[in-house]
């Protein structure tokens, strides 16, 4: 660890300075800001990262044959899709219905009522207002699991129980903490001058938040609705302890059930495993550079 | 309403042009938290309350709910069951604290220089994050087989090992693999962090002949102190949430040995049907949470406390 400690500091500080007068240093500076040290561990880590991924793809390409016979590591000798035409005919695409509901009927609430909260918060002042933030921000610490029997409780008594609606319901009320902080701070950082133009325009509060303040905040408002569809599309407990019916599940819980049931067939549990993650990188590939500049801003401040 | 606002004196500061306006504005302004607030006290505030009371209560998770009295806080304060749940909580929590946050900070400080080769690591290094915990407990578990796994696949024998049927080992896993899901978020974070530090400080720090180990430790990580404190109390609040990972990838064995607290409650809740007991492992659930954000936060120092919740 001290090593890779050692290195990476050389690294930083050497951003600025070694861009800005790389031609004098030379070459050989250069080499000695390449910092092997620190790459090495960079590249330790990747390695961490990857094998496992790697493992899951290949293994699931393999037929149990393959599985059995060949080294783990190895690319598979004759790839097969049937382990993926078996979980897709398991009712897969369901699954992943249901999935999408709950997370678009959980992310799309969310991210509204956080955003007019959060811009209340940010515009105005008063002991009401203070209140709901001190709220919120203490919801922080709560956590979901901690309140599961009681919404267990709820659910039943509304008649809810063994629906999506169900799973929707609690993980906005969680979610709304975090989105509401995160966009508070955004709206935070729109200039006074803009809102008070607004005002002299003769823009009531309700229109100021939705032609200044929405378009303004939509960076951070992507950033909110991708982090939070990605808790709420690999949520487990909620699912586990508020639905029952097969045709309910959603892909982590269809997951679990499916490594129970076919556990034999390690190919097929690690391709329904690919399958379950395949939406969710596509959505990441998209939308990457977004998410992370989103995330950065929004937890580093 | 938004005519009072509009004809409200129009100062430069915000502050001065609150004036006798200020209270219409604020109310107006007050109705926009109601939907959020509803969703909140309902399904987070009302639970929370809800938990203490059934905490008193006799309840199968069925039938009529009964009370119980100081029986459940008894019965649970006196069952080794929960110490072992709440060292276990404690020794995962501090353990996960004490590998994820040197290595998310040492990657979060080499993702954030800037060659291109770094830039593409970190996207790699975010892949875990896509992944739901269900998938890495199973992915984990046939990579650990010993006969088919990685021990065979890469030649190293001491890896076949039994890892999820030996208590120590299962809880040495746990910890490492709640870190290969982890880490990746909390080195985006002191990514940022590193990138919001003025460069003229290492400029100033060079002109002085600081090296940069000296620099490390005199700019980067005091300059950090405020990230280091946000990611630390996500990740401790956070750890009391391991419960999807631990539960698809032991189960909470070998006998007790990964047990935690959030695992014992939903074990004795909804698999021994004793939502008394179980509620009162939630209280202390809750408690713990609620101390750790505290005490994390003191440490921020106390004028700074309002600033950095904004930062959490």
């Amino acid at each position: 660890m001290s090593t890779v400690l050692k290195s990476s500091t050389e690294e930083t500080p050497t951003g600025s300075p070694a861009n800005s007068a790389p031609a004098k240093r030379g070459f050989g500076s250069r080499m000695r800001r390449l910092n092997v040290p620190a790459g090495l561990g960079g590249w330790i880590w990747l390695a961490i990262i990857i094998t496992p991924v790697y493992y899951v793809v290949i293994t699931s390409l393999k037929t149990q044959e393959g599985y059995f016979g060949q080294n783990p590591l190895a690319l598979p000798t004759s790839p097969t899709l049937e382990n993926y035409q078996l979980v897709l005919e398991a009712d897969f695409a369901k699954y992943f219905m249901n999935s999408t509901i709950v997370t678009l009927g959980a992310v799309i609430p969310t991210v509204l009522v956080s955003f007019m909260a959060a811009f209340a918060i940010v515009r105005g002042k008063g002991r009401f207002l203070k209140l709901v933030n001190g709220m919120f921000l203490m919801g922080l610490a709560i956590p979901l699991q901690a309140t599961i029997i009681p919404i267990y409780l709820m659910i039943i008594r509304l008649n809810l129980y063994d629906s999506l609606l169900a799973l929707m319901l609690p993980s906005i009320a969680f979610a709304i903490p975090l989105t509401v902080l995160i966009l508070s701070n955004f709206i935070r950082d729109v200039p006074n001058e803009l809102f008070e133009s607004m005002r002299l325009d003769g823009c009531s509060e309700w229109q100021t938040m939705w032609r200044l303040a929405l378009p303004l905040t939509r960076p951070a408002i992507v950033t909110v609705a991708i982090y939070n569809g990605l808790h709420v599309w690999n949520g487990f407990l909620l699912p586990l302890v508020l639905t029952q019916s097969p045709g309910l599940r959603v892909l982590p819980l269809a997951l679990w059930t499916f490594q129970g049931e076919y556990s034999v067939n390690i190919p097929a549990v690690l391709a329904s495993v690919v399958l379950s993650t395949l939406p969710i990188l596509v959505l990441y590939v998209i939308g990457r550079r977004q998410l992370l500049a989103g995330l950065t801003a929004g937890f580093s401040k | 309403m938004s005519n009072a606002v509009s004809t409200a004196p129009k100062t430069a500061t915000r502050g001065r042009t609150e004036g006798g306006q200020s209270g219409q504005r604020n109310a107006a302004l007050a109705w926009l938290t109601l939907p959020a607030l509803f969703f909140f006290l309902v399904f987070a505030v009302v639970p929370l309350a809800g938990v203490l009371i059934l905490s008193f209560s006799s309840w199968d998770g069925i039938g009529a709910i009964g009370s119980a009295g100081m029986g459940n806080w008894f019965s649970v304060l006196a069952d080794p069951g929960l110490y072992n749940a709440l060292g276990l909580t404690f020794l995962i929590m501090i353990a996960s604290w004490l590998v994820q946050t040197p290595i998310s900070l040492l990657l979060g400080v080499f993702t954030a220089g800037s060659q291109r080769y770094r830039a593409a690591l970190a996207v790699l290094y975010f892949l875990p994050l896509l992944l739901s915990s269900a998938a890495v407990a199973i992915a984990f578990k046939a990579l650990l087989d010993p006969n088919f796994g990685l021990a065979t696949g890469l030649g190293l024998p001491f890896l076949a090992r039994d890892w999820l049927g030996v208590p120590h080992l299962a809880l040495g896993l746990v910890i490492f693999v709640i870190a290969w899901q982890f880490v990746p978020f909390h080195t985006l974070i002191y990514q940022g962090g590193v990138r919001q530090i003025p460069k003229s400080l290492y400029e100033a720090a060079e002109i002085d002949g600081a090296g940069t180990i000296k620099q490390f430790f005199h700019i980067t990580l005091p300059q950090l102190k405020y990230t280091i404190i946000t990611s630390s109390t996500l990740m401790v609040v956070g750890s009391l949430t391991y419960f999807d990972l631990i539960f698809v990838l032991t189960g909470g064995g070998p006998g007790n040995s990964t047990r935690i607290l959030a695992l014992d409650m939903y074990l004795r809740g909804f698999r021994a049907n004793l939502m008394g007991p179980a509620s009162v492992i939630a209280v202390i659930l809750v408690l713990i949470g609620l101390a750790l954000a505290l005490f994390l936060q003191r440490l921020g120092g106390k004028d700074k406390q309002g600033s950095q919740l904004e930062g959490m």
